[in-house]
């Protein structure tokens, strides 16, 4: 009789060891920063995998911040501490590239690639900027266009004054609208959002295949052509306003409703914000067109996966990525993030006003990748960038700028 | 050894081995890391097995010299502006409210916890409230609006304008000639005291500094081109927000060194005639210099090691507003300079040593002083 307990509580341990095993063939951990706004989009790409793998447990691990900032130092933590997640979210191109690939981290997708037929239903310019020596490291489930300048239609009529098409036509409407009493025609806001402006006016002045050059090694920063872009990008920087560092991309986006600017330049996250947020309509409430000397050109920034060497549940892992780049995964995913698909099929019919404009642009214009947001410049880049730029914004020294920009881009190894 | 002594090393034990793992062990992991160059390379940053290679001082010789980090320059200058007026902050504001408070006000109680609920916050917590006050367009910008005037427009935390500008090629020069300046000081008073071996050590060190600085100083170049900082006046706004927090817990302080100062001295410096303003001067500010002592202490390294305030307060990229310890989170964990990032971590540790490490000193000589 003494001993039934023990033998009882032996029972149920034996039972929950073979129910947890059970368990553990099935699960999957995702790794994002997909908190808040972007959770819904998330929840129904986690909700379509449980419907076609009902045996899997999905964990999804957020780790809440704007852009990732908190969530890559967890990654990290977790990187170096031998336990990966099963699959994370990285900016795609070098951010990933740059930071985990190069350090042998990461698995190759290419053979995924070939078996999905992706290689075919994504542009080829975004599966060159996904690739490096030899293998594809990510894949893609939305993309962002960076290059937009928004505007405030009636605002431009009330003022007499017209989109702008290129940089030099950008600073003389500047001056116009100086004269009309507008003290900061164009706003900018913090540290990010003023590099985000620096590449705009660099691609618009370089062209997209000066850019890519720069990011390829051939083209140095210290090049005539760089410094007087910076040239250019300090007078562009003349028209902005003097407040900036102490603004978000939110706030920076409201001066535009209220008249007291007259252009910003800002990724298309900006529409959703219009339209969801401030209730505006798009074309009316606000308008758009690309930035300054990039009518032909999409500056993209896409959110991926990958796949750590490592990964406990690899097989279900796979079937994630598998989703992920499916039409049927993008287009679940994307009309709820307020981006598009990385896919040039996707069904248009479940996008907004603003987003079915910027899809048919996807499919003819010439691709490049934005540096502010990770598809061209590793982290190491990016983040002490910042600090040339605010240097640059109080000293106006483009040659200085641009020496401190190579001597960076040597460190970080670009163009290697 | 007794029962007692055995008990004793037995419970002290874990706590020695922990402390001597997790703080000694990784100071010291910390400056060898700072020696060496991992992360430079980013193939080897991440690596499972990285190689890192000794490569010596050079990453402080980076921070102090390099092309690349004027933002970390900028932040030492932060920093001891900060310092500076952060204490002299607090100390006077705190020093106020006590000596208000010694009055016994009515409602004594309930000011004292309004001063002192501040502290209850933590920094990050203090910074998002003093973050939306200081808006550019709103809070306190928008103030004067209440009487009828234009709002103002001062940059709180976005400013790039910056006082006191020197360059920092200039830096050695200014080190060495105010040194020589103290030790010149230290001599003249040696002298006066008659310790002659002092008078002559500290003497020929301010005469080889003052010479160096006039003849060798000028031509010392740190860096190519000249690179100016000076006190930002973003830092304005962190600084009167960590002042509103940490000057209750100086008002605390003080309040009870004036409580501690027993009434019969007071007494006694009335019955010999002094006025309320002599009494302070020459019987209460002297009782509550060891007050003042600590509490510079604790302010001192509170404010080298600021980070969560100026985090929420100022964003972690604008330059203008930043402190060393910012930049070592950015720099370990965004660009993966790890080595660099220990660097700057080991320069925060040495100048915390420097407020610290005179205050211990001070301290055990005390207790030794007294079985």
């Amino acid at each position: 009789m003494s001993k039934s307990p023990f033998k009882k509580a032996l029972l149920i341990a034996a039972a929950l060891a073979t129910t947890t095993s059970a368990l553990a063939a099935g699960k999957l951990e995702i790794f994002s920063w997909w908190a808040g706004d972007e959770g819904p989009a998330l929840e129904a790409l986690v909700k379509l995998y449980k419907e076609k793998y009902p045996s899997v447990t999905v964990d999804n691990a957020t780790v809440s911040g704007g852009a990732g900032t908190n969530a890559k130092a967890v990654l990290k933590t977790r990187m170096l501490g031998g336990t990966p997640p099963d699959s994370f979210q990285a900016h795609a191109g070098q951010e990933l590239i740059g930071t985990w690939v190069v350090a042998g981290r990461m698995e190759d997708l290419s053979s995924l690639f070939k078996s999905e037929g992706w290689t075919k239903a994504f542009p080829a310019d975004v599966v060159k900027l996904i690739s490096s020596k030899g293998g594809i490291w990510s894949v893609p489930v939305n993309v962002h266009r960076s290059n937009v300048m928004w505007y405030n239609p009636a605002k431009l009529k009330a003022w007499g004054v017209t989109v702008p098409k290129t940089w030099p036509e950008f600073i003389n409407t500047c001056a116009t609208l100086k004269k009309k009493g507008v003290a900061a025609p164009l706003v900018v806001g913090e540290n990010w959002t003023q590099q985000h402006l620096w590449e705009n006016v660099m691609i618009g002045t370089l062209g997209a295949q000066g850019w890519e050059n720069l990011w390829a090694g051939k083209t140095k920063f210290t090049d005539p052509k760089v410094v007087g872009a910076f040239t250019t990008f300090g007078k562009v920087m003349d028209c902005a306003n003097k407040d900036a560092s102490g603004l978000s991309w939110q706030q920076a986006s409201d001066r535009i409703i209220s008249g007291q600017s007259a252009f910003n330049i800002m990724g298309d996250w900006a529409a959703g914000y219009y339209t969801t947020t401030k209730k505006l309509a798009p074309g009316q409430g606000f308008g758009w067109a690309t930035a300054p000397g990039t009518s032909k050109t999409f500056v993209m920034l896409a959110d991926s996966f990958g796949l750590p060497k490592g990964a406990k549940n690899r097989a279900e892992a796979i079937n994630w990525l598998k989703l992920l780049g499916s039409k049927q995964g993008q287009d679940a995913f994307n009309p709820l993030k307020g981006s598009i698909a990385a896919r040039t099929d996707s069904d248009l019919s479940k996008y907004n006003t603003y987003s079915k404009s910027a899809a048919t642009d996807w499919k003819n214009s010439k691709i490049v990748g934005s540096m502010a947001h990770g598809a061209v410049a590793p982290e190491s880049f990016m983040s002490a960038f910042g600090a040339v730029i605010d240097q640059f914004v109080a000293t106006r020294n483009s040659a200085g700028a641009a020496a401190a920009a190579q001597a960076l881009a040597t460190r970080a190894g670009i163009g290697q | 050894m007794s029962k007692d002594r055995l008990w004793a090393v037995a419970v002290l034990a874990p706590s020695v081995i922990l402390i001597g793992i997790f703080v000694y062990y990784f100071i010291g992991r910390t400056v060898y890391v700072s020696l060496t160059d991992w992360g430079n390379d980013p193939a080897q940053a991440l690596a499972l097995d990285p190689i890192i290679r000794w490569v010596g001082l050079q990453n402080y010789s980076e921070l102090f010299s390099g092309f690349l980090q004027g933002r970390f320059r900028q932040e030492l200058v932060n920093t001891l502006f900060f310092t500076v007026f952060f204490i002299l902050g607090c100390l006077g504001l705190g020093l106020g409210l006590a000596l208000i408070l010694d009055r016994n006000p009515r409602g004594e109680g309930l000011w004292r916890t309004i001063f002192l609920f501040p502290m209850s916050l933590s920094f990050i917590v203090t910074g998002t409230i003093w973050r939306w006050m200081l808006q550019p367009q709103g809070g306190v910008n928008q103030a004067p609006t209440l009487l009828g005037a234009p709002p103002s427009t001062f940059a709180w935390l976005s400013s790039n304008d910056s006082v006191l500008k020197f360059d920092w090629n200039t830096l050695p020069l200014i080190t060495a000639s105010v040194v020589g300046v103290v030790l010149l000081f230290l001599a003249v008073g040696a002298a006066r005291e008659g310790n002659r071996v002092r008078t002559l050590v500290a003497a020929v060190c301010a005469a080889l500094l003052i010479g160096w600085a006039v003849f060798v100083g000028p031509n010392v170049k740190l860096l190519a081109a000249p690179e100016l900082h000076g006190f930002n006046l973003a830092m304005i706004g962190i600084i009167i927000a960590a002042v509103w927090q940490m000057s209750g817990y100086t008002m605390a302080l003080y309040l009870a060194g004036l409580r501690g100062i027993p009434e019969e001295l007071r007494e006694a410096a009335k019955v010999d005639g002094a006025r309320d303003a002599q009494m302070y001067r020459f019987v209460i500010f002297p009782l509550l210099s060891p007050i003042t002592l600590s509490a510079m202490i604790i302010l001192g390294h509170i404010s080298l090691k600021i980070f969560d305030l100026v985090y929420a307060m100022a964003g972690p990229d604008n330059i203008a507003a930043s402190v060393p310890a910012l930049n070592m989170y950015l720099t370990s964990f965004r660009q993966n300079q790890f080595a660099l990032g220990a660097a700057i971590g080991t320069i925060l540790l040495i100048l915390v040593a420097f407020v610290i490490v005179p205050y211990l000193a001070n301290q055990f000589r005390g207790e030794e002083g007294h079985p």
